[in-house]
Order: C-alpha cells, then sequence, then structure tokens
C-alpha cells in the first residue's frame, strides 16, 4: 500500500528554504498547553509545511478564537502577525483583514467549541463566502480551558468525568463545511505527521477557503478509550482514503505511474496527487463526498483524507471585484472622488 | 348664495396664511403614499419654501397607518410642530382621528369613499373623488392603488396654490426622468387638479408663494444619504452591515454611490469592499478585522445592533483597533419602537462593553454634519486607534432635512500612527534608544504605534489579543501590567478629549439660564429660545456635539445660574454623564427629557423651562 513518489520534500528540504531561512525562524513563542497536547503536533507541522513551501512570514496573517486551540498562532511562525479573536468569532476578523488586504495569506486556528459551538454560524458563513484561508480545527470533542465541558462534536454517549453522559448527535465539522459549500475539505489526525502536512501545503495553495478538521487528542480531560478523540483510537482506528502527495509550484512535477490515481492542480499550479485505497473515491464527486463523511460518522470511523476539493470557484475576493492593489495601501488621490463629483452629486439631490 | 361666496372669499383673502401652517398627510403603509408626499415637499423647497418632513410610519410592510407631517415656515423653523392645520385623509383606519387633530379654522381633503362618522363645523371639508378620478385616468390596476395618491398632491395643489411646474419637476427627479411614470403620475396630478378647480370653491386661507433668502445654498436630504457620501469622499475602503431599521438605507446609500464614485478609472474594479454580513456580530467583527489589518472601516447599525456588538467593541477598545460605528438610533429598549426616533443609546455607546472603557461618540445635528462627521470619525479612530461612535437618529437619518450643502473635504486623511517598515527601522533612533512595542507609549499621549500586517519587516509582527498584555503585546496576568495599560487607556481618552469636536456654543449676553443639548433637538432648541425669549427667558445655548467632553462644558455651566440638560430619552443620560463629569457643578444642571418616539417639539421644550424658570422667580 505504500506509494513510493519521487518527491519526499522532507528528505529534500536543505537547511535553508527557498527564502534562505532555517526552520527555526518559523517558529513562535514557547507553547503553554499540556505535554503531549495534539494541538502542539499541529503547530510543528504549520512550521514545517510554511518553512519548506517557503512562506513568507511578514504576507501570513493568523487568526484564532478562544480555547486551547486558538492560544496556539502565539506557537509558530512568529514573524507574522496575529490575531487572537474573541470565542466563536475569528471567521468575521480573518473576513476583514483578507478583504482589506488581498495579498496576505491567512491561516485561521480554531477549536470544536469555538467553530462548531458557539461560533458554527460565523464558520459556516465563511465557507459560503469561500474567504482565501486555511481554517483549521484542532478537534478534541472538548472544551480544555474551562476543564472538561463536552462541545457540539462530542460523541453522543461519551462521558466524562464531571460533565457526565454526552446526549446528543455530534456535529461533523467536514458535512457542516461541505453543506455550506466549502471548496476544499478534509480530515486529518494530530499523530499522523506526513498526511497532515501535505494536506496542509495543498491547503495553502488553494485559492478559496480550505477546511482541516484535526482530530486532536486532550491528553488532560479527553483521551481515554471511550473516545473516538483520543490518540488509541485515533492510532487504531485511522483509514486513510488515499496517500497524499504534494508537490508545490516550485517544484517540478515527474511522478511515477500509480493505477488508481488522482491529480489535482491548485491554482497556484501545485498538484495534489491522491494515490487511492479505496479504489472509487474521486474528491471532486460532492455526493460521493457526503455519503463517505456520513458513513464513517455512523460507524465511528476515523476517516482521513480529502473528502472534496473544487479549486476553481471564485473567492471572496474575486466576488467583490476589488481592485488590484490593497485596499489598505490605496492612496488619498484614489480614496477621495473629485470636487466635481461631489458638486455632480449635490446637484442630483 | 353665489354673493355669500363671494364676499366670504374677500373676507379670507385679506386674512391669507402664507407658508405657515402644517400638512398633515393620513395614508395606508405601502401604498405609494411617500412619493405623493416627496412631490409636494419637494415642490415647496423649490419654491424656495422652508419646510420639514417628518415621517411617522409602522413598522411593517404594508396595511397600518403612516403619517407624513411637512410643516411650512416662512420664518425658517424646522423642528417638528404639533399642530395641524391642513389635514389630508387616505385612511378609513385612523380618519375619525386624524379629522379631530386638526386645529379650529383649519382643512381637510379627504377621499370621499371613507367613512366619515361626524362634521365638525370649525373647520372645512373638501371630499376629494378619488375613486372616480382614478377610474377615469384609466390606469393599469397594479398602479391604480399607487397613482391614487396623487389626487392628493393635485387637489392640494390648487387649494394653496402650489407651483405645478415644480411638482412636475419634482416627478421627473423622482422617477429618473422615465417618461412613463411621470406621464401617469403627472396625468393623475393634472386630472385631480382640474377637477379641483371645476368644483371646489377655494374660499380657505392657506397658501404658498415662492419665497427667497432661505433654501439656497442648502440640501433637501436625509442624514443617511449624507453619511453615506460623507463614507465615501473621506475614504472609507471597508464596510460591514446587516440589515436594521433606520439604519439600512445608510449602507444602501453607500452600496448606491460607492458603485458610482469608488471604481478604478479603467478596470472598473472596486476600491472600497461592502459585505453585508450574518448578524452585527459578524459586521463589527469584519470591521475590526479591516480595520487592524489597515482600512477605513466602518458598520452602521441602531440599538438592538450595539447591544450585539459590545463584545467586540470592547475588544476593539483593548487591542486598539479602529472602527467607525454609526448608531442611527431607534426607540428602545429591546425591540421597543423600530421606526421612531430616540436618543436613548448615548450611555449604552459611551461606556459600551463589560469592564472598564469608554468610546468617543459623536452627534451630527443635521445631514451636513453626517457628511462632516462620516471623516472626522475616521480621522478620529485612526489616530485614537479605537472605536468610535456616531449617533445619529431615525429624525436625522431616515427625515429629509433642509440643510447646508457639504463641503469637499480637502483636508488630507489623518491615518494615525501606523509605522512602515522604514520607520519601524529607524524607531529607536527616534524614540531616544526604546524599541518600538505595540502598546508603549513613547509621545506621552496614551497613543501607541501600530504596524500593519503585511509590513516587510522581520519585527513588525505582534500579536494582538484580548488577553492580559504589556507594552510589548506579549501575554501577561501581571497586576502592574495590567494596570499601566488600562491607566494609558485612560490617558488616551484624555488625548481623544482634546481631538474631538467641541461644542458649538450661542451666548446671549446677560442671559442666567443656560440650555445644553445634542444632535436632532438642534431646531426645536433653535426654536425654543426664541419663546423663551418672547416669554422674557433669555437663554444660551451649548450644543455638544462629542464625548468626551473638554473645558468648554466646563466653563459654559460654570457661567449659568441653571442649565437645561435637553434629551431625547427617558432617564436624561446625557444629563447623567454630565453630573458625573462636572460633579462639582451638578446642582446646577437641571434634566429636560422626553422620550415618545417623536423629534422633540419647541413648545414641549418651552414650556418645560419656562414652566420650572416660573418656579424659580
Amino acid at each position: 500500500m505504500t506509494a513510493t513518489p519521487t518527491h519526499t520534500p522532507a528528505a529534500r528540504a536543505p537547511k535553508v528554504n527557498l527564502l534562505g531561512l532555517e526552520k527555526t525562524a518559523y517558529k513562535g513563542a514557547d507553547s503553554t498547553l499540556c505535554n503531549g497536547c495534539g494541538h502542539d503536533s499541529v503547530s510543528a507541522r504549520i512550521i514545517n509545511a510554511a518553512w519548506e513551501m517557503g512562506l513568507k512570514q511578514q504576507n501570513v496573517v493568523k487568526f484564532s478564537g478562544i480555547g486551547c486551540s486558538s492560544k496556539t498562532p502565539a506557537y509558530f511562525l512568529g514573524m507574522s502577525h496575529g490575531f487572537n479573536a474573541v470565542h466563536g468569532r475569528m471567521p468575521s476578523v480573518a473576513t476583514g483583514a483578507l478583504v482589506a488586504n488581498r495579498t496576505l495569506t491567512g491561516i485561521g486556528v480554531s477549536g470544536d467549541g469555538d467553530t462548531a459551538s458557539i461560533g458554527i454560524g460565523q464558520f459556516k458563513h465563511l465557507v459560503r463566502r469561500n474567504v482565501r484561508m486555511v481554517y483549521i480545527v484542532e478537534n478534541n470533542g472538548v472544551y480544555g480551558l474551562t476543564k472538561g465541558q463536552f462541545s457540539a462534536t462530542a460523541d453522543k454517549g461519551q462521558t466524562l468525568k464531571y460533565a457526565g453522559t454526552n446526549p446528543y448527535m455530534p456535529l461533523d465539522i467536514c458535512i457542516e463545511a461541505l453543506a455550506a459549500n466549502a471548496t476544499f475539505v478534509a480530515r486529518s489526525f494530530a499523530g499522523d505527521a506526513k498526511q497532515l502536512e501535505t494536506l496542509l501545503k495543498a491547503a495553502f495553495a488553494h485559492k478559496g477557503l480550505a477546511v482541516l478538521d484535526v482530530i486532536s487528542p486532550c491528553v488532560t480531560f479527553n483521551n481515554h478509550e471511550t473516545s473516538t478523540k483520543s490518540y488509541a483510537y485515533g492510532k487504531e482506528h485511522e483509514i486513510p482514503l488515499h496517500e497524499l502527495n504534494f508537490v508545490p509550484s516550485f517544484e517540478q512535477i515527474e511522478i511515477e505511474d500509480y493505477e488508481d490515481e488522482t491529480e489535482v492542480q491548485l491554482h497556484d499550479g501545485s498538484w495534489l496527487i491522491l494515490k487511492k485505497l479505496n479504489a472509487d473515491y474521486d474528491p471532486t464527486d460532492k455526493l460521493l463526498a457526503y455519503r463517505t463523511l456520513e458513513e464513517a460518522r455512523q460507524q465511528q470511523k476515523l476517516l482521513t483524507g480529502i473528502f472534496y476539493i473544487e479549486p476553481e470557484t471564485p473567492n471572496f475576493i474575486d466576488t467583490l471585484n476589488l481592485v488590484e492593489t490593497p485596499l489598505t495601501q490605496l492612496s488619498e488621490a484614489q480614496l477621495r472622488p473629485s470636487r466635481e463629483s461631489l458638486a455632480r452629486v449635490m446637484a442630483e439631490l | 348664495m353665489s354673493v355669500m361666496v363671494q364676499e366670504s372669499r374677500a373676507e379670507q383673502v385679506e386674512q391669507l396664511i402664507i407658508n405657515d401652517f402644517n400638512i398633515n398627510v393620513a395614508t395606508v403603509n405601502g401604498s405609494g403614499s411617500q412619493t405623493s408626499n416627496n412631490m409636494l415637499i419637494r415642490s415647496l423647497y423649490k419654491m424656495g419654501i422652508p419646510v420639514t418632513g417628518k415621517n411617522l410610519f409602522p413598522s411593517n410592510i404594508q396595511g397600518l397607518p403612516t403619517w407624513y407631517n411637512i410643516r411650512l415656515s416662512k420664518d425658517g423653523y424646522l423642528a417638528r410642530r404639533e399642530r395641524v392645520e391642513i389635514m389630508i385623509c387616505m385612511n378609513g383606519a385612523t380618519v375619525a382621528e386624524d379629522m379631530e387633530s386638526v386645529v379650529p379654522g383649519g382643512i381637510i381633503l379627504y377621499d370621499d369613499s371613507l367613512p366619515i362618522a361626524n362634521h365638525r363645523k370649525d373647520v372645512k371639508y373638501y371630499p376629494m373623488p378619488v375613486k372616480s378620478l382614478v377610474k377615469a385616468a384609466n390606469l393599469p390596476y397594479n398602479l391604480q392603488r399607487y397613482i391614487a395618491n396623487m389626487v392628493y398632491v393635485g387637489v392640494a395643489a390648487y387649494l394653496l396654490e402650489i407651483d405645478m411646474n415644480e411638482i412636475k419637476a419634482a416627478l421627473a427627479w423622482n422617477f429618473g426622468g422615465k417618461t412613463k411614470p411621470i406621464e401617469l403620475n403627472w396625468s393623475m396630478v393634472t386630472a385631480a387638479y382640474d377637477w379641483a378647480k371645476a368644483n371646489l370653491v377655494n374660499d380657505q386661507p392657506y397658501r404658498v408663494r415662492p419665497m427667497t433668502g432661505f433654501n439656497e445654498g442648502t440640501l433637501l436630504v436625509d442624514g443617511n444619504t449624507a453619511a453615506a457620501l460623507g463614507a465615501i469622499y473621506n475614504g472609507f475602503t471597508f464596510a460591514s452591515w446587516y440589515p436594521i431599521t433606520p439604519s439600512s438605507s445608510l449602507a444602501e446609500a453607500l452600496t448606491k454611490y460607492a458603485a458610482e464614485l469608488r471604481r478604478d478609472p479603467e478596470t472598473g474594479a472596486a476600491t472600497y469592499a461592502i459585505v453585508q454580513a450574518e448578524d452585527e456580530l459578524a459586521a463589527i467583527g469584519m470591521v475590526l478585522g479591516a480595520g487592524w489589518a489597515g482600512a477605513r472601516a466602518m458598520t452602521a447599525t441602531s440599538g438592538p445592533g450595539i447591544s450585539l456588538m459590545a463584545e467586540f467593541v470592547g475588544y476593539g477598545y483593548f487591542a486598539e483597533i479602529p472602527a467607525v460605528i454609526w448608531d442611527v438610533q431607534r426607540m428602545g429598549p429591546s425591540t421597543g419602537l423600530p421606526t421612531r426616533t430616540s436618543q436613548g443609546d448615548i450611555l449604552a455607546a459611551y461606556t459600551l462593553s463589560h469592564g472598564d472603557g469608554k468610546h468617543p461618540v459623536l452627534f451630527p445635528a443635521d445631514p451636513t454634519e453626517c457628511f462632516e462627521m462620516a471623516g472626522v470619525a475616521f480621522d478620529l479612530a485612526e489616530r485614537l486607534q479605537t472605536p468610535v461612535f456616531v449617533l445619529s437618529d431615525l429624525d436625522i437619518g431616515m427625515n429629509l432635512w433642509i440643510t447646508k450643502e457639504f463641503t469637499y473635504p480637502d483636508k488630507p486623511m489623518d491615518r494615525g500612527k501606523v509605522l512602515t517598515a522604514e520607520e519601524l527601522a529607524q524607531f529607536k533612533e527616534k524614540h531616544g534608544g526604546q524599541r518600538w512595542g505595540r502598546y508603549l507609549d513613547v509621545d506621552g499621549d496614551g497613543i501607541p504605534y501600530r504596524t500593519l500586517p503585511g509590513t516587510d519587516h522581520p519585527a513588525a509582527a505582534y500579536f494582538t489579543r484580548g488577553t492580559g498584555h504589556t507594552a510589548y503585546a506579549t501575554y501577561s496576568e501581571r497586576p502592574e501590567d495590567w494596570e499601566k495599560n488600562i491607566q494609558r487607556l485612560a490617558r488616551k481618552f484624555k488625548t481623544a478629549a482634546q481631538l474631538v469636536p467641541g461644542p458649538i456654543a450661542d451666548e446671549v449676553e446677560g442671559a442666567r439660564v443656560g440650555i445644553i443639548s445634542v444632535g436632532s433637538n438642534h431646531p426645536a432648541i433653535v426654536e425654543a429660545r426664541d419663546r423663551l425669549r418672547e416669554r422674557g427667558v433669555e437663554t444660551s445655548y451649548l450644543r455638544i456635539r462629542a464625548l468626551p467632553i473638554n473645558n468648554e462644558v466646563h466653563s459654559f455651566v460654570e457661567k449659568y445660574d441653571r442649565v437645561y440638560v435637553v434629551e431625547n430619552n427617558r432617564d436624561g443620560q446625557l444629563y447623567e454623564i454630565l453630573l458625573v463629569e462636572l460633579h462639582e457643578l451638578g446642582n446646577k444642571l437641571i434634566s429636560v427629557s422626553k422620550c415618545d418616539g417623536l423629534p422633540l417639539s419647541a413648545r414641549w421644550i418651552t414650556e418645560q423651562i419656562a414652566n420650572q424658570e416660573g418656579m424659580q422667580k
């Protein structure tokens, strides 16, 4: 089942990246999360992916809401501006900032409470607008900072020490994203470094909103056998839909021929290569994505990979028909219509 | 009989009442009466007559009663006036009380198909055969209801002698020169006019006459349109909003005019973005995101909207992000009266959000100030790096006002303390060896320097948070860090008091009494002061244009024995703020406040002050 792509970027990677920076330059402050937290693994993957892709940190903006996951943008890409917003409302802040300056690359980190409970409304509208950004949900089904309450993605029937037994069906972030017309929907597991990094790179190359639902176990409050969001469960039950490879636009594509392989070219010229493990899976088939996600949910399977991708849908900047220059950099002459025009407007009142 | 009429007409001619009366039009919401009413007010305005229109409409799409009150004042008083001399009755549901509301000697024009219970002897009645005139006009069925309202325009034009050319010009303006609707409506107006001429004896005293000396150099416009134009001419680049009465027309005017005025001439691409958000929380979230990134960002909302925005406004205050929030006030609390005016959000806007914090609040008094303050608000927000409120209200925002022509803003925009990569590199050198810190006050005015995302310097980035932070934007829970930062914010607010528009004083030599007020009360106060003078009470007047107040307010209050604080809310919210901020002068302040959903009238203000002054004597 092991694919043999010609490129394994981690192996090829030099000590410095395209910008001449070492990986340590992509770090942030020290993490204050619990030892072994899945979120720290995700941060490490973001650092790696950003370094390998040669992202210029000054052009990246980090967004988050409130919660353990939302603290993490302080722990990666220390040379990027960050905005730790209010609970559940990071999507609106990101929308405003990314419209104001269209040259910025956005990365949002949220949690299951921040996205699926308090923030489900803003999340779905962000998806609906197809704002170009990477939106990561570090999903552990539990509120950590307030010490162990259920979130909207907690499993039905799951038991927690203080919260008791959860009587409600969970929301599935990928299904919610799909229903809101997402153009990139993927799930991964914090413990699956290679897949997560590949998905992150593809997400950065995507022209619209990329939703990454990352199962990221809470080692303190929700890392026990009955939880589908524990390390043990993830390691035993993760079923990748396909093996993924990502070839960035600055690398030449040379791939061996596989059977059952799908390639998707992203808008910036990068390629996402999917080696099918499930022979019939086509990530551009939306109905198939719905069915696959719903079946996985019913069977409590941790299915990972890219469920759906639509690289050509216009993003929010396209829809708004903005000038090329960032709105934040327009000159006063461009921002203030002429004296004559005001006289004309007043004459027409 | 004919002799009698002749005599009565001759008698009336001697007592003609010219350009000094109220017309109240009672119609059904959604029947198209807005167009007819606009034709009346616009033609009167174009004749040079000082005129005010107050639309009293229900929170309803169709079917509930609506009144449009037009005041003509040869003396130039533009406040709402309660008396009605001319009643136009088009609504059966309210016709009985509408007819009762007319002053003795007044006249009533009514749709003759309405059920009329009793006839008063002290008023004159003019039945209008609306149905038969509409039938004779042979109009398309779907337009009959709307165009029927043009009947009262034609009859009123005949009785009051409104210039028919102005009505035709108003129609052409209203329909943007489109021939068909102009002709359809015009034919109804002229048919009604001709019918009135042939069938009515004009033995009533009210007349309009062209005037000069007042409307020159003015516009007839609503405040929401003015605010939108002000934003466009002062460089707004981002607006997000959620529909809510009475602010929606601000965002709609912004959308309409920006599409004409703010496009790249070559590509047609927009130099702005307007986003209709999913709710007010998202609207202010987007505004903060955009303002943080360096846009001139604004939203427009009303009371329930600012309640929803409260958390983010506190964030903007604490993380120091520019934002402009237009609150076109309506009557609260709760859903309140969505289509009625109020000044009930003064305290809420000033202190919105949990914890310590105050926000600059601007009070435009008319559409011209809406235009100007749109620019002032952006300058203040970017200079002070904080959310700034502009408190308009339904009366200014949605009613047509005669207002001074807008002055083209040629002052450079103040984009505040934003460091470029070069300035960041030289920061230490320029500021006595101090390293740049996002929340470091190096100038002593409480205002730090900020960098925008995208600034090409490795040290430009900082982490914006609503949690406790140091001058270098790092997380901190240390008591001394917290206190230092929150005290600096208090210092910044003191700076704000020096930067916001100061009050405008009109002081009278020898007056012992002062009046303080804000916003749309202005025309009523101007008139009330004249009435009070006639009754022997001279007053000085200070119109506060912004919070925080500066020393001029203190000096004003100090000078007078008693100062009446006039406002349109129940609790006297401005009074309460002044009481705290001028506590040593608090015993001079007297609250004069009222809230019934209507703009304050000069008569009510006059009575309140005269009564209290009588008690003092």
